[in-house]
């Protein structure tokens, strides 16, 4: 039961970072990319009717943490109260930024809530990344399975860590690049003409970014986490997650180059999607590690709910995807292909 | 400030600011429906058009009410967390089902909703408003369902390792409890719904602008009006109230201030609760009222803050007494108004009464405030208690996360909330001074009407 419901939340968290990812990368890309307002609201345009959905897949996978391991919930969203509390503000100014731009019709309101939406996607995303690399660093854990984090500290990994240190924000950066890719190639997807160009070029230099990153980062988690190999040492299988990983870097830039946008933005779902797999089997089965003490490490078996609530947990879990997923296809279908500003139909 | 009243205000303050959209969300989001409806029955064009304009109203009350609620999703595990430590097995589930079952629902057809309505066929688009209003209605389910556990935990046992599990899930969603309040909580929001819809079309009205959609809008507002406020006192508040003295009987004398046990126990209409002295200062009491209200007969005994040990007494005491009195006197109010409004619709007097349309167009912020003291009454009323009877509140809150943190991030939210607010109000008046459109839809180049 700890198995399923560990790679359950883990599905729930990918399908939140593939999906709200790319709205947060065009957050951090429309300004440079579009120029005029014309090009503004179209990049608005292209998550308008979805990002509101995207976004549901954090509070579902919150609320599902929440009931299926418990421990976990109360110890990390109360030990990285400071950070989550940001990350829930930046979502606040994010939702105004891309909500409440089409109902002001002043340009000085417009360009506001423009740079709202930018500064909090990228912020989102860089406090993505560092809590991801929070998590696999760890934390210093009491023998109550609580803990504290300050912000930062000392920015290193010493025994007393801040949620920011030199690893983190590695992590952190890593984000930043990755979602601003995805961002740019759903773009590229979406939208036409000098819009469209703009996005693929800024894909390629964001690629080459993101290389560099992805390699440094490797050296770098095995020095936050020298036990990080243990898991993939065990099942050699699993190396074929690194090589995933790079292989859809690759495809990202030979589909780009090769104008083949939606291939592109495949690979890029299967970039992010293995980056967080390859994270989740490094720390199976543990949930969040101890950075002192192996022994107080938050694990599937501590934190997991009863076998009652579990059990029906999984009747309604299902029942719960199987329609979210058809949602999902209703309204993907219903403003699929390019978007345009005719036609709307709301507002203007 | 300890650390422990700083995450209750934390908690509280954050609440009562979210709770204040998706009342009108829930309220609106039938009688949107409602206009669809018979839009869709009468072929009457009129009506789509003021669809069109509460669907615009809609959609910011829609995303404040999301910014302001996620925060709450996570709140449990950052300022409450031994608290979701050991009722993660019970609460977890209805909320993580609201984001499942009510979050994905909502989010999607509201999208088809705002965005669709040239892409679909009239129906299609009254099928996405109808999940729309599903989808919210299932969402106040679940937060119910999570909160009548805390008020009344039924369908529990206590694991080894202290934390609380499910024994039936079905016992779970049907908590008596869970089902009395969830109909005196919606019928609460629809009452919010029909005082807005109801003060929009008085002010249209009286301004004599957009006056065929204001009588639109204050005919369907009084009648939804009139039937919300009748069903909140009578039968779900009347149940509601005799459940709470059976199992909460200290909440009660503590609403009502009665601080000592007695036969034919009085109502009080007015008066200062004096907690040392235990009595009610300037008192306004009608004889009997209370027994004859919980138990049928004037006779009946009511237990009194007496009959509970001190350090049980709900906290703080006052502030419960005045919420309820202040929900209990404004739900009489609305009854009388909506009657007199109901009347003159009847006589088909309402439209040209100006006396009328003045309170009409002036009370819409008053259920806000009603919905508000009723909450506060719940959960004020459940105090010393997290979980009633199980659970402390100061045994749940995260002691490792200290006053002064949380007095950061509590002046973050106000300033955050604060801004929010005055978007909001901008934004709702810019809506209504523009006005509905005759139009299909609204010309770009039309000047701001914002002062």
């Amino acid at each position: 039961m700890g198995f399923i419901w560990f790679w359950l939340v883990a599905v729930m968290i990918v399908a939140y970072v593939v999906l709200d990812g790319f709205d947060i990368g065009v957050g951090i890309l429309h300004p440079f990319i579009a120029r005029t307002d014309e090009e503004k609201q179209l990049a608005i345009r292209s998550i308008g009717p979805v990002w509101d959905g995207n976004e549901v897949w954090l509070l579902a996978g919150g609320g599902t943490l929440y009931f299926a391991f418990p421990l976990l919930y109360a110890s990390a969203f109360s030990g990285f109260y400071l950070a989550l509390m940001i990350v829930l503000w930046l979502l606040i100014m994010r939702a105004l930024g891309i909500e409440l731009r089409m109902h002001m019709q002043v340009a000085v309101w417009r360009t506001f809530f423009d740079g709202l939406f930018f500064i909090s996607s990228a912020l989102l995303a860089i406090f993505y990344g560092a809590a991801l690399a929070n998590v696999i660093r760890g934390v210093p854990l009491g023998d109550d399975g609580y803990f504290f984090l300050p912000l930062w500290t000392n920015w290193s990994l010493g025994p007393e860590p801040g949620i920011l240190d030199w690893y983190t924000v590695i992590g952190g950066v890593l984000a930043l690049v990755a979602l601003a890719l995805h961002g740019s190639l759903y773009l590229t997807v979406k939208t036409e003409a000098a819009l469209q160009s703009r996005s693929r070029s800024a894909s390629i230099y964001l690629w080459f970014a993101l290389f560099v990153v992805t390699i440094l980062s490797l050296p770098a988690t095995l020095a936050a986490r020298p036990d990080g190999l243990d898991n993939y040492r065990a099942f050699p299988l699993l190396f074929a997650v690194p090589i995933i990983i790079f292989a859809a870097l690759a495809g990202i830039f030979y589909f780009t180059r090769k104008r083949a946008e939606r291939k592109a933005f495949t690979c890029s779902c299967v970039y992010l999607t293995m980056m967080l797999v390859g994270a989740a089997v490094a720390l199976y089965p543990r949930l969040l590690p101890s950075s002192n003490d192996p022994g107080r490490d938050i694990t599937i078996a501590k934190a997991l709910s009863g076998p009652h609530t579990l059990h029906v947990g999984l009747i309604w879990w299902t029942l719960g995807m199987c329609l979210a997923a058809m949602y999902f296809v209703v309204i993907y279908r219903m403003f699929r292909g390019k978007v345009s500003l005719a036609g709307s139909g709301y507002e203007h | 400030m300890t650390a422990l009243i700083l995450h209750r205000i934390h908690f509280g303050f954050t609440i009562t600011f979210h709770y204040l959209f998706p009342q009108l969300t829930m309220g609106l989001a039938l009688l949107i429906v409602v206009l669809k409806t018979i839009a869709l029955r009468k072929r009457d064009e009129r009506y789509n058009q003021a669809a069109r304009f509460w669907m615009r109203i809609f959609a910011i009350n829609f995303l404040l009410g999301v910014v302001t609620g996620i925060p709450m999703e996570f709140q449990f595990g950052t300022n409450w967390s031994q608290f979701a430590r050991v009722t993660g097995g019970v609460i977890g589930q209805p909320l993580a089902m609201e984001g499942v079952f009510s979050f994905f629902l909502e989010s999607t057809f509201l999208g088809l909703f705002l965005f669709g309505e040239k892409r679909l066929s009239p129906l299609a688009h009254w099928a996405s408003a109808f999940l729309v209003f599903v989808g919210s209605w299932i969402s106040g389910f679940f937060i119910i369902v999570t909160n009548a556990w805390m008020q009344h935990p039924v369908a529990y046992r206590v694991l080894p390792n202290g934390a609380y599990e499910v024994t039936s899930f079905w016992g779970l969603l049907t908590n008596p409890w869970a089902l009395i309040q969830y109909a005196h909580n919606m019928s609460g929001a629809v009452i919010t719904g029909s005082f807005v819809m109801s003060a929009v079309g008085a002010f249209y009205v009286l301004e004599n602008r957009f006056s065929d959609a204001g009588r639109i809008f204050l005919r369907v507002g009084v009648i939804a009006g009139l039937i919300s406020c009748t069903t909140q006192i009578f039968p779900t508040g009347d149940i509601h109230g005799r459940y709470m003295a059976k199992h909460q009987p200290a909440t009660v004398a503590g609403m009502e201030g009665l601080f000592h046990t007695q036969r034919g126990a009085g109502i009080v209409l007015m008066g200062q609760p004096d907690e040392e002295k235990q009595t009610i200062d300037n008192p306004l009491i009608v004889n009997n009222v209370l027994s004859f209200l919980i138990y049928g007969t004037t006779k009946a005994e009511v237990q009194g803050l007496d009959q509970v040990p001190r350090d049980q007494w709900p906290e703080p005491l006052p502030l419960l007494y005045y919420s309820y009195h202040i929900m209990a006197g404004l739900g009489t109010y609305f009854v009388l108004l909506m009657a007199i409004s109901a009347f003159m619709l009847w006589r088909n007097q309402l439209f040209t009464t100006r006396w009328v349309l003045w309170p009409l167009m002036l009370s819409f912020p008053l259920p806000y405030i009603a919905n508000t003291a009723g909450w506060m009454t719940a959960e004020i009323g459940r105090q010393p208690w997290v979980v009633y009877g199980l659970i402390r509140t100061s045994d749940g809150y995260s002691k490792y996360v200290s006053a002064a943190n949380g007095l950061f991030t509590l002046l973050g939210f106000m300033g955050m909330y604060s801004v929010l607010s005055i978007l909001f109000i901008v934004l709702v008046y810019q809506i209504i001074a523009k006005g509905p459109q005759l139009g299909a839809s609204a010309p770009v180049s039309e000047p701001l009407t914002v002062a």
